[in-house]
């Protein structure tokens, strides 16, 4: 019926005299009885050319699953043994997504390397069949296109891709300890040539739609549709379906040839391929960038390396073969697990638990200029929020507003954004000294100076000038928001919201509830943190919360061992090749050891000697003579304004040998220095867990791995303990508790899980 | 059964035509009223004009105003003219054209933009200053010369030119010299892109017509019957507002020359345009690139009576919208016509002659779906049923801008006396004249004939 009207609207047309309408293709399909059996996959006929479309159900996104499998198998062999049928498009059914990916619960459900290894190899049966389909298939891509998606999409013999923003194809297994296993480690070399095919697999990078069109990795551009006689997004995928039909049509009267002409460059790259000798030279080096970049402790992007030289060294047979090995052996590691973790972790971060609140805010306002303030309003501006960016002086704002600016203007850079758009977006910011405007603000983030009064004197002020839903959010990173919403007259409004430094480039954002702090206020801070496109953990208040108070100890374990005399660069390079993204002292230059001094001195009084270790006079020290770390030009390091090499900070050595510890040989092998630092750092992960400061072992590991850097391949401290074991973990404990006392103790959940080998924090 | 359903509803709204105003006068204000209108024919760019500067078309329009109406030039208290693609030499291309018509040098005259409706601006300042009593009798019209566009120099090359000009010493000079790259060499060209997207019109269009479901044939179709009208229209001679201009050192020009009624077996082996290869815009669907200029009198009614005038049509209520510069860029004449109808108390059935200004069939076939369809009227315009569509055998009788020409600063004029024209030889009332432009803008105008 609805069809019927639509047509009836267009057939308006046809009552002109001189307007001859064709009319308008039927929509109605044909000859598909399976439409009411299949769940993930249908087709329709229009004219001689089937229409696939791939619509997981009950999911915002579609997977590669068993289902989905088996039900494209049945819906190809019909389109093969149709004498009706002279090629097809392939489609998804949902507007933002082509495919995602692998169905990773599928992968997770395997429990051997051989089950992994079958669904790899059904996958390559698949696609080999699609890629030597008789009958033209073209992929009409709107939306992701990732993972076992594009390996699909590749295996078809033409690519339409929108020209969208949410048009982005990719494959990232290696983000996930894993290797692209459907064909497309030998079929994506052959497409976009050795290098680019690399970079791909080996960054598991997105790449936009007009991106791909030149690199070869889509034939044609559709344009995204505005309004029209339906919503945008919806004919956009009729056009797209449309426009695919013709060229699925033009292939099968080969009118269009699927080969598409390549560039000089292009040309030259794949010729230089062909000769061995550089084939050889780009595998090696390729391969010692990896090496340098994952210090061995990432297993999937040699096995990448290794995939695709075997597939262009031996022939595909053993290309194939071999890819479904290693994605066997991939799957099963350690490290895919924890990563697959961490995948699984984030999804979960980026919902809101609390539901949607009761206003939405429209109108932010952001107390303090600096870094951190700047960094809010960037994050906050391009996502549509009106903010107000306030600071004491002139010069503080001009700085932070000039922050603003700049990020976008990179973006500019990038081609991220068009000049015009980030100036729509910079007028999103007003800049200002005083309240006015903050009678319209819906929420106040104040990122001051991190001292007591201060922010009790700002929290008195800015209520004065506020409206009574307002919620005022405090960015600290160590403060209680308790004692903070002591001067409050409303606490229940009262939140902190822990943004991570640079704010534009780290994702995760912790958020703080107090008992007071109600539902709503939480339910808001989490869906403006969400607009600001960050991943959240929520934890309950207490000193140092919960990211503060996991580094505090770790913190402190690095200036024990810098007094036992091992120099900084080692101590760097210790914690790197642990997993660490940035080395301890440099995370402690880049934080700022006056932060670091700060932070150290308050948990330290409540805490006491559980985070005890090195001596804070070393940071009291380093403030006093102006080594406050890379913004001061010093701190361990020197650093100087285009100058890449850290050199150390020769004047340290003085305070260093005036703190001077005896080594203790028994716990200062290199291992030991690595395990002494993760040690403390899980033990009180752990214990933040058990008193109730985490709400669960999934937001603890994001929250170390997105905001303080714990090795993703580890998966976060909770997954680590899952995987290396507890027993093990609280063997360290005892030892070095042995060595250096209570600073090591082991927690009591940590001793239970222990204990009990079946208890586990994932289950 | 569709088809039935069409046609009862498409007779329905034949059937239902009543008038429901006598005049559109309002009480205390005056009454705006278009003395006369011409314009030099209108031609493809790079063909008779290609030699002309801006400012000697719109003379040639002025003249031909003058010679049309014999009015007396010191009784013009006020020149303006629309224009896009300014020549920098005559930036205020309305006075060079007006001294050089032979206009008194007492009477102030400016130059307006606003992309496609630049001439309907021109017009409606005229209407405001007359109707606010500020004066009397205006010159408004348009031009526009893309034979000749600016072309720039880079602005590093701009750059280095300027600081040049400002070095004192033979040193600096060397050293500003030296930094002189071949790249500052690429010249700049005049785009007909959007600043804000991009995005060139042509390919916004061709968006638009595949939002709203338009093929390519009835864009051909469209386009066709804007040649074939047009050309009737010629060779009746129903295009009284053109004057001959005789092009110093060529041929007097009497007549445009874009007219060409072509076939649809033709126009089907035109490749896309803008979006290749599947796009649905092309050459012939699309208006040329002309060059050209209008000019008209208006005059107060009881001014114009007063100097013995038969005025030919009023100029009554009109409305500038904009929207969305991307995705509806050229659905103005959509937003616009109801607004303007119910300013004035009119409906779609009132209105007896309709020119809307046609950049590309798929716009004008866009529009149409659009104003006929409930679901846009809804979530759109804010509207609870559709606008409607004006009935084609009202619509642009006499061709339009796919056919005669779209010379950017200069069509408004044209639709304006296209109406006015219109509803004195076909016996109509109302006239409705809506047009679209860049930037996302659109006008409309009723123009309301003078009694016999």
């Amino acid at each position: 019926m609805v069809a019927c009207r639509a047509i009836g609207i267009l057939s308006r047309f046809s009552a002109f005299r001189i307007l001859r309408s064709r009319g308008y293709i039927c929509r109605n399909f044909t000859g598909s009885s399976a439409l009411l059996t299949r769940t993930h996959i249908n087709y329709g006929v229009k004219g001689d050319v089937a229409v696939v479309r791939i619509n997981s159900p009950n999911s915002k996104v579609n997977t590669l699953s068993k289902e989905l499998h088996s039900e494209f198998t049945e819906v190809m062999n019909e389109i093969w043994a149709s004498d009706q049928i002279r090629s097809a498009v392939l489609i998804s059914s949902k507007p933002g997504c082509f495919i995602a990916g692998a169905d990773i619960n599928m992968l997770s459900a395997c429990k051997t390397l051989q089950e992994v290894t079958q669904l790899s190899q059904e996958a390559q049966r698949i696609l080999e069949k699609l890629e030597k389909s008789p009958k033209p298939v073209v992929a009409a891509i709107n939306g992701s296109c990732l993972g076992g998606g594009l390996e699909l999409a590749i295996s078809c013999q033409y690519r339409i891709a929108t020209k969208d923003r949410k048009t982005v194809l990719g494959v990232p297994e290696v983000l996930l300890g894993a290797l692209p296993g459907a064909g497309g480690t030998q079929r994506l070399p052959k497409m976009v040539g050795v290098p680019a095919a690399l970079d791909m697999m080996l960054t598991g990078r997105n790449i936009r739609a007009d991106r791909a069109k030149k690199m070869g990795l889509v034939d044609q551009l559709v344009e995204p549709l505005g309004p029209g006689l339906k919503p945008p997004e919806e004919r956009t995928m009729e056009y797209l379906e449309e426009v695919a039909i013709t060229f699925a049509k033009g292939l099968a009267d080969k009118k269009i040839s699927p080969k598409r002409n390549k560039g000089l460059v292009e040309k030259l790259t794949a010729y230089a391929m062909t000769i061995p000798f550089v084939r050889q030279q780009v595998y090696k080096k390729v391969e010692e960038k990896v090496r340098k970049q994952t210090k061995g402790l990432y297993p999937a992007p040699l096995k990448i390396i290794d995939v695709v030289k075997t597939g262009i060294e031996q022939g595909s047979d053993a290309g194939y073969l071999s890819e479904s090995q290693k994605f066997g052996e991939l799957v099963m590691t350690k490290e895919s697990k924890a990563l697959m973790g961490l995948y699984h972790g984030q999804v979960l971060c980026k919902k809101n638990k609390f539901g949607a609140p009761q206003k939405d805010v429209k109108h932010l306002a952001i107390l303090g200029a600096g870094l951190m303030g700047a960094g809010i309003a960037q994050v906050s501006v391009d996502k549509g929020l009106k903010t107000i960016l306030k600071d004491a002086t002139l010069t503080g704002l001009d700085r932070g507003q000039q922050q603003v600016f700049k990020g976008l203007n990179d973006k500019v850079k990038k081609k991220a954004l068009t000049s015009f758009e980030r100036d729509s977006i910079f007028s999103n910011l007003t800049g200002q000294l005083d309240y006015q405007g903050f009678e319209k603000a819906d929420m106040v983030i104040e990122a001051v100076f991190e001292d007591l009064s201060l922010k009790h004197r700002v929290l008195k002020e800015v209520e004065a000038v506020i409206p009574d839903h307002c919620i005022f959010a405090s960015n600290t990173s160590a403060l209680p928001i308790s004692e903070i919403a002591a001067v409050s007259k409303r606490p229940e409004k009262v939140i902190g919201m822990h943004y991570f430094s640079p704010v534009d480039k780290m994702q995760l954002l912790e958020i703080i509830t107090t008992e007071k702090t109600s539902r709503d206020t939480s339910a808001s801070a989490v869906a403006v943190g969400l607009k600001q496109g960050k991943v959240i953990i929520v934890v309950k208040d207490g000193p140092g919360f919960y990211t503060t108070r996991c580094l505090a100890p770790m913190m402190s374990e690095v200036i024990r061992i810098l007094q036992e005399g091992v120099d900084p660069k080692k101590l760097d390079s210790l914690t790197t090749s642990f997993g660490f993204p940035v080395g301890a002292a440099t995370l402690v230059d880049e934080v700022g050891v006056d932060v670091a001094k700060h932070v150290a001195e308050d948990l330290g009084k409540v805490f006491g000697e559980r985070f005890g270790g090195g001596n804070p006079e070393l940071l009291t020290q380093m403030v006093s003579k102006g080594f406050l770390g890379r913004k001061s030009g010093k701190g361990f390091y020197i650093y100087q304004e285009g100058v890449k090499r850290k050199d150390l900070n020769s004047d340290m050595d003085s305070i260093l040998a005036s703190l001077k510890l005896p080594p203790k040989s028994e716990v200062s092998s290199d291992e030991d220095i690595q395990f002494r630092l993760v040690t403390r750092f899980v033990n009180e992960a752990v214990m933040c867990l058990q008193e109730g400061i985490l709400a669960t072992p999934a937001e603890g590991d994001i929250g170390a791995v997105f905001g303080l850097g714990f090795p993703p391949c580890l998966g976060g401290p909770f997954r680590f303990v899952d995987l290396y074991g507890a027993q093990k973990i609280v063997d360290r404990l005892k030892k070095y508790e042995a060595a250096y006392g209570k600073q090591f103790t082991p927690c009591q959940l940590l001793a239970d899980h222990a204990n009990s080998p079946n208890k586990k924090f994932y289950q | 059964m569709t088809l039935v359903c069409g046609w009862l509803l498409y007779g329905w709204i034949v059937a239902v035509q009543t008038k429901t105003k006598k005049t559109l006068a309002k009480p205390n204000i005056r009454n705006v009223v278009v003395v006369d209108g011409v314009r030099t024919p209108f031609l493809l760019s790079g063909t008779s004009y290609k030699d002309l500067m801006p400012h000697d078309l719109a003379r040639a329009a002025l003249t031909g105003l003058l010679h049309r109406t014999s009015v007396p030039k010191e009784v013009v208290d006020y020149i303006i003219f629309g224009t896009v693609i300014q020549e920098v030499k005559t930036s205020n291309v309305a006075r060079e054209a007006a001294l050089g018509a032979g206009f008194s040098d007492k009477t102030p005259a400016h130059t307006v933009t606003m992309a496609c409706i630049s001439a309907n601006q021109a017009m409606t300042t005229g209407v405001g200053l007359i109707a606010s009593g500020q004066c009397d009798v205006i010159v408004a019209g348009g031009v526009e010369l893309m034979s000749d566009i600016p072309i720039r120099h880079s602005r590093k090359m701009r750059k280095l030119m300027l600081d040049l000009n400002k070095a004192k010493s033979m040193g600096q000079r060397l050293s500003l010299i030296s930094k002189f790259r071949l790249n500052f060499l690429a010249p700049e060209l005049p785009a007909v892109a959007e600043f804000s997207t991009s995005e060139t019109m042509g390919h916004s269009a061709d968006r638009l017509a595949a939002a709203f479901a338009v093929s390519r044939l009835e864009q051909d179709e469209y386009a066709l019957r804007s040649h074939s009208l047009a050309k009737k229209a010629q060779d009746e001679g129903l295009l009284s507002d053109v004057v001959p201009f005789r092009v110093p050192g060529k041929d007097t020009v009497t007549k445009d020359n874009g007219i060409r009624p072509s076939s649809l077996e033709q126009m089907a082996k035109l490749k896309p345009a803008f979006i290749k290869p599947y796009g649905t815009v092309t050459a012939a669907n699309s208006s040329f690139l002309t060059d050209g200029a209008s000019a008209m009198l208006i005059m107060a009614e009881e001014k114009a009576l007063a100097m013995g005038y038969k005025p030919k049509a009023y100029l009554r209520d009109f409305m500038y919208v904009s929207q969305d510069p991307k995705d509806q860029l050229l659905l103005g004449p959509t937003y616009a016509t109801p607004k303007v109808l119910e300013k004035a108390g009119l409906t779609m059935n009132d209105i007896d002659a309709f020119e809307f200004h046609e950049a590309f069939s798929g716009q004008i076939l866009a529009n149409f779906k659009a104003m006929d369809s409930d679901w846009f009227a809804e979530n759109y315009m804010g509207r609870k049923t559709k606008v409607g569509l004006p009935p084609l055998e009202k619509f642009n009788n006499w061709g339009g801008s796919l056919s005669l020409g779209h010379p950017f600063g200069a069509t408004g004029c044209r639709l304006v006396m296209a109406a006015a024209n219109r509803l004195r030889k076909e016996g109509g009332q109302y006239g409705l004249v809506a047009a679209c432009a860049a930037g996302g803008q659109g006008h409309a105008m009723i123009v309301e004939a003078y009694p016999k």
